[in-house]
This record gives C-alpha cells, structure tokens and sequence, in this order.
C-alpha cells in the first residue's frame, strides 16, 4: 500500500490569523435526486447526517455533508474509510440515477484560523463575509482569486477550505499573502 | 458590477462568479439540418438594444447554467430563472412589459 500525503504535507503559516493545511481527508462528490429516500438513507448511513439544505453544511466527529448544488452534496469522512464509504454509497445507490466519486485525493483542504479569519477570505473571494451575512453552518462555493474553491466555517473564527489539489500551492501562499501582519482591514 | 442571483443556490453571483453563455433560447439545429437553418442556429443573434435574455452558467459556485432577462442598455437586470425551460417565464415577461411598455415582447422579431 502506497503511503498517501496530503498537497502540503501539513504547511502552516501564522499571520494575523493562521493559514494551516490540514492533511488527508476524505471527500466523496455524490450527485443523485435529494428527494428520492434511497439516496437519503445512503447519505444518513455513510456519514450520519441528514441531508442539508441550500448551502449548508454539517460536520460531526470527523464526518459530514456540504450542500453543492440542488443534485450534489459532498460528503466528509475519515481519508481512511473514503475508498470503502465511496463503494458503500456506489452499493447503495445501484439501479438509481446518482454518482458516487471518490475525490479525497483530487483535493486540498486548509484551514484559516485567528480573529480576523474572516479578512482574510473576504480579501480574495467575492463574497459578502459579514457576521450579518455569513455565519458557521454556511457553505459558499465560489472563486479565491484566479481559482475554484469552497470554504464553511468551522468554528466561530475558523473557515475550512477546499480546493484542487492541483492549486494548493497557489491557494495556499494566496492566503498567506493575505494574512500577512500588518494589513489587516479592520472592517469585518 | 454585474450581479446576477442564481436560481438553483440563491447566491447574488458577481460577474467574476459567472460565466456568459450567449442568446439565451435559442432552437437548435442539429445534423440533417438544412444549411439555412443551421447558419440560422451558428450565427445569427438578435442582438437587441434593450431587453435581452441571456444564458449564463455560475461557473465559480454550484456549476449549473440558468438564464437571465436583461437590458443591454442601462444594463438593468429584470430577473433569474431557471434553464429547465424554453421560454421565459410568463410573470417576468409582465414584470418587463411593465416596465418598459414600448418593449415589443418575446419573440417580437422572429
Ligand atoms: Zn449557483
């Protein structure tokens, strides 16, 4: 068995808040008709979450589902069990019109930490990132910069970020770049 | 800036969120085709000063295309709906008329 690394293999970086990359995850892309009980029951058995309405996200002991659009959720679970949890739900949902796809892999997750998390996302991504507006239990997907990512927040000062693999490089010193001390706002 | 509310996540999309997709409802012609009807499809667009819809995809967000009813003039945007149709929806057609009474209404021109 191959040893599996995370894109960064852990970087951290402590600005005004801290930009750490947080190793393997799990990640399975599911996709099917959220109204079918089937594909409720999948969801529920393979991460014990119901499924979330629009743009919300749910996490729980290392498991989870986000909302992507109207017919994909990903769902979060232990990297280790990704490859089985991706055949379960594949099992599962057999004879449905629905995808499971195993992206653990494909992936990059970092997590910004610190009381001005929120400056720093909102520095690079065209969201509205207001307490008013965007608040833990919400999920965006959208751009940060040039590039394709989605972020929830995972504690009260805490965003969770994912990315492609293939740009975590570029995700990563984007948000250190924009975390460095000393150019705070001071507006969120 | 542009903003456009995607109607399958809800999200005030700006313009770097999304990608522009053309004339929106157009009939496509495929092969076996005449050549008229097929240069009809490829090439010719109504490109009207005034009301226009329009396809756009929300390509940094939930990935799903949808359609947008908009005046290429004041650059006023009349509303979002959904791509599952062939036509504008009838109460955002009346919402358009409303606003702008000279406005011929859909499909006036073909
Ligand atoms: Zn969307």
């Amino acid at each position: 068995m191959s040893n599996a690394v995370s894109a960064l293999n852990h970087a951290s970086y402590q600005g005004f808040a801290l930009v750490e990359e947080m190793g393997l995850q799990g990640m399975i892309t599911l996709r099917g008709d959220f109204a079918d009980a089937t594909f409720q029951k999948a969801v529920k058995d393979v991460c014990g979450q119901d499924i979330p309405g629009q743009r919300e996200v749910t996490v729980a002991d290392g498991k989870g589902v986000a909302w992507m659009s109207p017919d994909e959720l990903l769902v979060l679970v232990p990297y280790s069990d990704s490859a089985s949890a991706a055949m379960d739900l594949a099992e599962a949902l057999k004879g449905t019109h629905a995808l499971a796809a195993n992206v653990s892999d494909a992936r990059v997750v970092i997590r910004v930490k610190g009381e001005n998390a929120r400056e720093v996302i909102a520095k690079i991504a065209p969201v509205d990132l207001s307490v008013a507006s965007f608040q833990p239990g919400q999920i965006r997907r959208t751009r940060l910069a040039q590039v394709a990512a989605a972020f929830w927040m995972s504690g009260e000062d805490e965003f969770t970020i994912v990315a492609f693999r293939s740009v975590a490089d570029y995700v990563f010193n984007l948000l250190k770049t924009s975390a460095i001390k000393g150019s705070e706002v001071g507006y969120l | 800036m542009l903003i456009l509310e995607c109607p399958y996540c809800g999200v005030a999309a700006e313009e770097t969120e999304l990608a522009a997709g053309g004339e929106a409802h157009l009939t496509r012609f495929g092969p076996g085709s005449s050549d008229d009807d097929f240069e009809t499809y490829m090439f010719m667009r109504e490109n009207p000063k005034g009301v226009n819809f329009e396809r756009w995809r929300h390509a940094n967000g939930c990935g799903k295309w949808f359609h947008a009813a908009r005046c290429t003039m004041t650059l006023e945007v009349f509303g979002t709906y959904s791509a599952q149709t062939y036509e504008p929806p009838a109460d955002l057609i009346k919402a358009i008329k409303k606003k702008r009474p000279d406005w011929p209404g859909y499909g006036a021109h073909k």
